[in-house]
């Protein structure tokens, strides 16, 4: 009886059944998901269309050039790769153990909830905010060099701490409790389960949310900008306080050139480039969080 | 089931902490290398400055790269003024690019923080005045009318200047302050009393510049040669009567002297401590030998002749005896 009659209020409530209005909200919903797909097929091909016959070995080898025909982005894409290799050896171990810290230490008191607010909105702060800091702490106060790749690394590092710290926690946060209480069911300390229960369980979820964070970095520009990054670089860095650009800010540098051939042709490699670059790391980072995920 | 729900045990668990020793050993491997890169920051040298003088610069360091790759050359793009203040002057860039010579208040800021700037002319540029193709009632104006658009307070209206141009609004695109290119305009046009004009649109990027222009038929813009002989189609140049008749901008008049006033010196400044430097030294050598050269003319410039290249060569050695000394 009662079943019955919440049937009936549940019908009236939605009105009647229509068979139209669920094909149309399925279109609807379809032309939702292709608007994405369609504009990002439209802008690679563009890009990608642009960028035969300036896409060669010279480009990915030469240093850059007012030239279009000679313009190269091998310093920039050296000056990425290592921005992001240093980026990730400071952002891992200080963001999962900020996550461990927060997940199996600290107590659920006030101080705990104002940190983890903080976090949060940290990851908010928009980009050229951190390039202030960056600017501010890095280059004025410690004086590690304008443009230098310890302080980018060290600024965009700090943009995207707050991301690997919440994803951390989170991969953490979803290992199961029993485990832990069987690891101390069996006498190993608090150490001995975080090392052998809950990071390695953890681990395949904070690989990906430090890929993801390195690929929002790989990207920056704006907080490049303002540690004052030199617009072009010549030669591959060979120290932490060498002087780097990197793909996105050299991209930008000529998309402002005067011949056409660079908006077009040059800057279409460039993002070409970047973008595979892009994906590579990503891929390789994937291959080792699989990896990761099966021999545990 | 077992062995996965308990990775402490097996093979696996050897597996991991072998694989932990040997990040280990990479890891502080990499932070050793990087301690013995940190001591070794010889060869970089920083340059900062002009827009206008950018392309020269960086076509003469991509050749010098290409030769001695172990060079590490950084060059930002950041406005003669903004150059020298934020930058040379600053002690943090060992060369600038400049548009127009260095101002007194800014040597005296480079004296303060002991820099030494030693001046070498690299090239002529004919700073050009240009209009949207389309506006066919200007071909040439005249300093006086010039003045009359770009000062404070100035015309706001085309037929302002002539009763002969349309009743349309002047839309301006110009460098910003920090620029070379700004102040050099402002000094030969506009005056050293008066004021340039505040209600235009300043901008760093030339490239701003051509399209505001082209976008516009009541519109008008200005920057070094370079930007307009690349954009000859998208935007007209206007000759420029300095009581002489109606002379165009080109690398011809330049040379000759005839496109005045705006016919200018580009400028790198040296900072003579920086010649201590081996690989500064080597640099500065390579760029003085190229300015005579058709890389010049290229990128749109009118290239230094021998003799002015012969006196830079020797201000570069005898300034280089002395730090070496």
């Amino acid at each position: 009886m009662a079943a019955e009659s919440t049937d009936a209020t549940t019908d009236s409530a939605f009105g009647h059944i229509s068979r139209r209005k669920d094909v149309a909200f399925r279109l609807l919903a379809l032309a939702a998901t292709l608007v994405g797909i369609v504009s990002l097929a439209l802008l690679l091909t563009n890009v990608a269309v642009d960028a035969v016959g300036w896409l060669d070995w010279g480009f990915l080898t030469s240093p850059p050039h007012p030239f279009p025909d000679q313009a190269g982005f091998l310093p920039a894409i050296v000056g990425s790769l290592a921005i992001m290799l240093l980026i990730a050896l400071i952002t891992f171990p200080l963001g999962v153990g900020a996550a461990v810290y927060l997940e199996e230490y600290a107590s659920d008191g006030p101080l705990t909830t104002f940190i983890q607010l903080n976090i949060a909105n940290l990851a908010g702060v928009p980009s050229i905010v951190y390039g202030l800091l960056g600017l501010g702490l890095f280059v004025g106060m410690l004086d590690i060099g304008y443009g230098s790749v310890i302080a980018a690394a060290f600024t965009v590092g700090l943009l995207i701490l707050p991301i690997v710290i919440i994803s951390a926690q989170e991969a953490i946060r979803a290992v199961p409790d029993s485990q832990r209480q069987a690891s101390y069911g069996m006498g190993a300390t608090k150490w001995q389960t975080i090392r052998n229960v809950v990071l390695p369980r953890a681990m395949p979820g904070i690989m990906t949310g430090t890929i993801l964070a390195l690929g929002r970095a790989i990207g920056e520009t704006a907080p490049l900008i303002m540690i004052a990054a030199p617009t072009t670089v010549f030669g591959v860095p060979t120290g932490l306080l060498s002087k780097v650009s990197a793909m996105p800010l050299q991209i930008y540098n000529w998309a402002s050139y005067p011949q056409q051939a660079f908006q077009y042709g040059v800057v279409a490699a460039g993002v070409v480039t970047l973008l595979v670059i892009l994906l590579t790391i990503n891929s390789i980072a994937i291959v080792i969080r699989n990896r990761f995920e099966r021999s545990t | 089931m077992m062995s996965r729900d308990s990775p402490a045990a097996g093979p696996a668990g050897v597996g991991r902490r072998e694989l932990l020793a040997a990040a280990g050993v990479s890891v502080s491997g990499a932070l050793a290398g990087c301690s013995g890169i940190l001591a070794a920051e010889g060869n970089q040298i920083n340059v900062a400055g002009s827009s206008t003088v950018f392309p020269v610069t960086e076509a003469i360091a991509s050749a010098y790269t290409e030769e001695n790759p172990t060079t590490n050359i950084a060059l930002s793009k950041t406005g003669t003024g903004g150059g020298f203040g934020n930058f040379f002057c600053a002690g943090r860039t060992d060369i600038n690019n400049a548009s127009r010579g260095i101002a007194e208040a800014e040597e005296e800021q480079c004296g303060n923080n002991d820099v030494t700037p030693i001046e070498f002319p690299v090239a002529t540029d004919a700073l050009t005045v240009v209009v949207n193709p389309d506006a066919d009632f200007v071909d040439c104006l005249t300093v006086e009318q010039l003045r009359q658009i770009w000062r404070a307070d100035g015309a706001d209206r085309w037929s302002d200047i002539d009763d002969s141009f349309p009743d349309a609004e002047l839309e301006l695109y110009g460098a910003a302050t920090t620029s070379g290119t700004f102040d050099y305009f402002k000094e030969e046009i506009v005056g050293e009393e008066t004021n340039h004009r505040g209600d235009y649109y300043a901008t760093e990027q030339d490239r701003t510049i051509v399209q505001g222009v082209q976008g516009s038929e009541s519109a008008m813009g200005y920057f070094g040669f370079a930007y307009y002989s690349e954009n000859p189609d998208s935007v007209k140049a206007v000759a420029v009567d300095n009581g002489d008749g109606c002379v165009e901008p080109s690398l011809e008049t330049a040379q000759r002297g005839e496109y005045t006033p705006l016919t200018r010196d580009l400028y790198i400044y040296v900072a003579k401590e920086s010649l201590a430097d081996p690989t500064v030294r080597d640099f500065v050598r390579y760029y003085m030998e190229q300015t005579t050269s058709d890389l010049i003319a290229e990128i749109g410039y009118v290239p230094l002749n021998e003799e002015k290249q012969a006196e830079n060569i020797d201000k570069l050695e005898s300034n280089i005896d002395e730090v070496t000394a």
